[in-house]
């Protein structure tokens, strides 16, 4: 089963990059806006050493700030499910926080911040924490009424329903989120490089851009993209270890 | 005999006293809408239960016998009347006393059947490794020997609600009210259950409650049947059942005092 997912999602590669290089080679298409497979496959080769020691700068941005975005997620979900009016008071704020334009206040944050990790940390944690946040509190919620009810007739403190039943209830939902957060962080660190970067894949994207050096440009996508999977299937065989009763899907 | 579990030893057994008083006891539900009046699950009440005795509820479907029977757990109020479990008449009382084991078995998926067990007494502040030491020779008594460390899920419907009575009976309280244990079972498994839970009953003497639609099941596990009405529930027929406990399910079936017996219980139901 397994082998022919790997299969198939090979096959279907392969037709995408059959496409992708027949587009290229069309007569009149511009080198400068469109790179080959094999051009880009080149840049990749030959930069590899530039693209990964800015991909490493990047990764850790977008792991730190995922990981800012689970712990202040999680103390929002559970302080808002533990306590009623402040989850009444602030659920429509956070979801008007999923609605601040990450691509203007990037280079306020820069402003604020300096050019250093920081503002990278903060804007990967403000795209990172809104689905964090939601489907914890949904995954808090999610547990049968019938279970609280019996963990009440047991005498279980308020706490005790929350450390034995709901939180690991909601482990899974949190895997969900997460698995949202893996691959948005990577478009948030992006941005808080172009905002102001010494280095990292979205600076060196960006130059690449000005520099109009295009395969070089898709050789840093193509990374990026990869990053986004992994992180993905990461997040899934992290559930797989925390919560194997549930059921995770991994990427192809 | 010896028991691992705090049964309730402390008062001689006596046919007399009364462990679970209910004395018209009404319960209404709010109206869904505003114009409608409330609606009434339970009426005018009135029940004993005596100490270590078996009382079946039997009602038709939407009677008030589960809520009935979260009123005497104290996971309800009663709007109406006195409910009292062994002297304790207010909610909170009610749950110390008091042993709950709902319909569905509700165990914790990424918990092992020994750690489910143990749930009840890890909510009383016993850590967690004394909890399943306690619960494992349970096990072996009740028929779940080698699946100490099997997931709810590669359990069957039979064992699973073995666990969760189990984990009922480690709450360690001197009441068990048990809501439709065997509800979701299918009729082999239901009838291998109620011989299982006959015997356990008869291991672990307690005060129990047991709700059910099931006359027969009322019939081998009850020392009395109290029969409720339509919604709003009363108590419309009380039958005391002769001959001890455990009792056979093919006992049941075969003897013409229980026959009777059922006839007079279909009766009273309506049927």
């Amino acid at each position: 089963m397994l082998r022919r997912r790997y299969l198939l999602s090979g096959l279907l590669l392969l037709a995408i990059l059959g496409i992708w290089q027949a587009v290229a080679s069309l007569p009149g298409v511009d080198h400068l806006t469109l790179a080959s497979p094999g051009e880009t496959w080149r840049a990749l080769r030959d930069d590899s050493h530039l693209l990964f020691s800015n991909a490493a700068t990047t990764l850790l941005e977008v792991v730190l700030g995922l990981a800012i975005a689970v712990g202040l997620g999680a103390a929002a979900a559970i302080g808002m499910h533990l306590f009623r009016p402040l989850r009444d008071a602030a659920y429509p704020l956070l979801i008007g926080s999923q609605a601040i334009p990450v691509v203007v206040v990037a280079p306020l944050f820069v402003l604020a911040f300096d050019y250093g990790i920081g503002p990278k940390l903060a804007i990967v944690a403000l795209i990172c924490f809104f689905p964090v946040t939601v489907n914890l509190i949904d995954g808090l919620r999610s547990v049968e009424p019938e279970l609280v009810k019996l963990m009440r007739s047991f005498g279980a403190s308020r706490l005790a329903i929350l450390r034995k039943v709901e939180l690991p209830s909601a482990l899974p939902y949190l895997f969900s989120g997460l698995r949202v957060a893996a691959t948005v962080s990577v478009i948030g660190a992006v941005f808080g490089e172009w905002a102001g970067a010494d280095r990292g894949l979205g600076r060196l994207v960006l130059l690449g851009i000005n520099q109009l050096q295009t395969p070089r440009v898709y050789a840093g996508v193509v990374i990026l993209m990869a990053m986004a999977l992994l992180l993905f299937a990461a997040a899934s065989l992290l559930q797989r270890i925390a919560a194997p009763w549930s059921r995770a899907e991994l990427p192809a | 005999m010896t028991s691992s579990l705090e049964a309730p030893a402390k008062e001689p057994l006596s046919s007399s006293k009364a462990t679970i008083v209910l004395e018209g006891v009404a319960r209404r539900y709010p109206a869904r809408r505003r114009r409608d009046e409330p609606v009434a699950a339970l009426e005018g009440v009135d029940l004993e239960v005596r100490e270590r005795e078996v009382l079946a509820l039997v009602g038709p479907s939407g009677c008030g016998k589960s809520t009935l029977l979260e009123v005497v757990a104290g996971l309800q109020d009663a709007d109406e009347g006195v409910v009292s479990a062994l002297g304790a008449a207010d909610a909170q009382g009610r749950r110390r006393v008091c042993a709950y084991m709902p319909q569905r078995d509700l165990l914790l998926p990424w918990r092992d059947a020994l750690g489910n067990a143990a749930l009840a007494l890890e909510c009383r502040g016993v850590p967690r490794a004394q909890a399943c030491r306690r619960a494992a020779p349970l096990f072996e008594r009740f028929g779940l020997a080698r699946f100490e460390r099997a997931r709810p899920a590669e359990l069957s419907g039979g064992m699973r609600q073995r666990v969760a009575f189990l984990r009922t009976l480690l709450a360690g309280r001197p009441v068990l009210l048990l809501d439709e244990p065997f509800a979701a079972l299918d009729a082999i498994t239901r009838a291998e259950m109620q011989e299982w839970l006959a015997g356990a009953l008869a291991d672990e003497p307690r005060t129990a409650v047991i709700v059910t639609h099931d006359v027969r099941e009322a019939l081998i596990l009850a020392d009395r049947v109290a029969v409720l009405s339509a919604r709003p529930g009363r108590v419309v027929a009380e039958l005391d059942v002769p001959e001890a406990r455990p009792r056979r399910r093919r006992e049941v079936a075969a003897d013409p005092v229980f026959a009777a017996l059922e006839q007079r219980a279909m009766e009273a139901l309506g049927c």
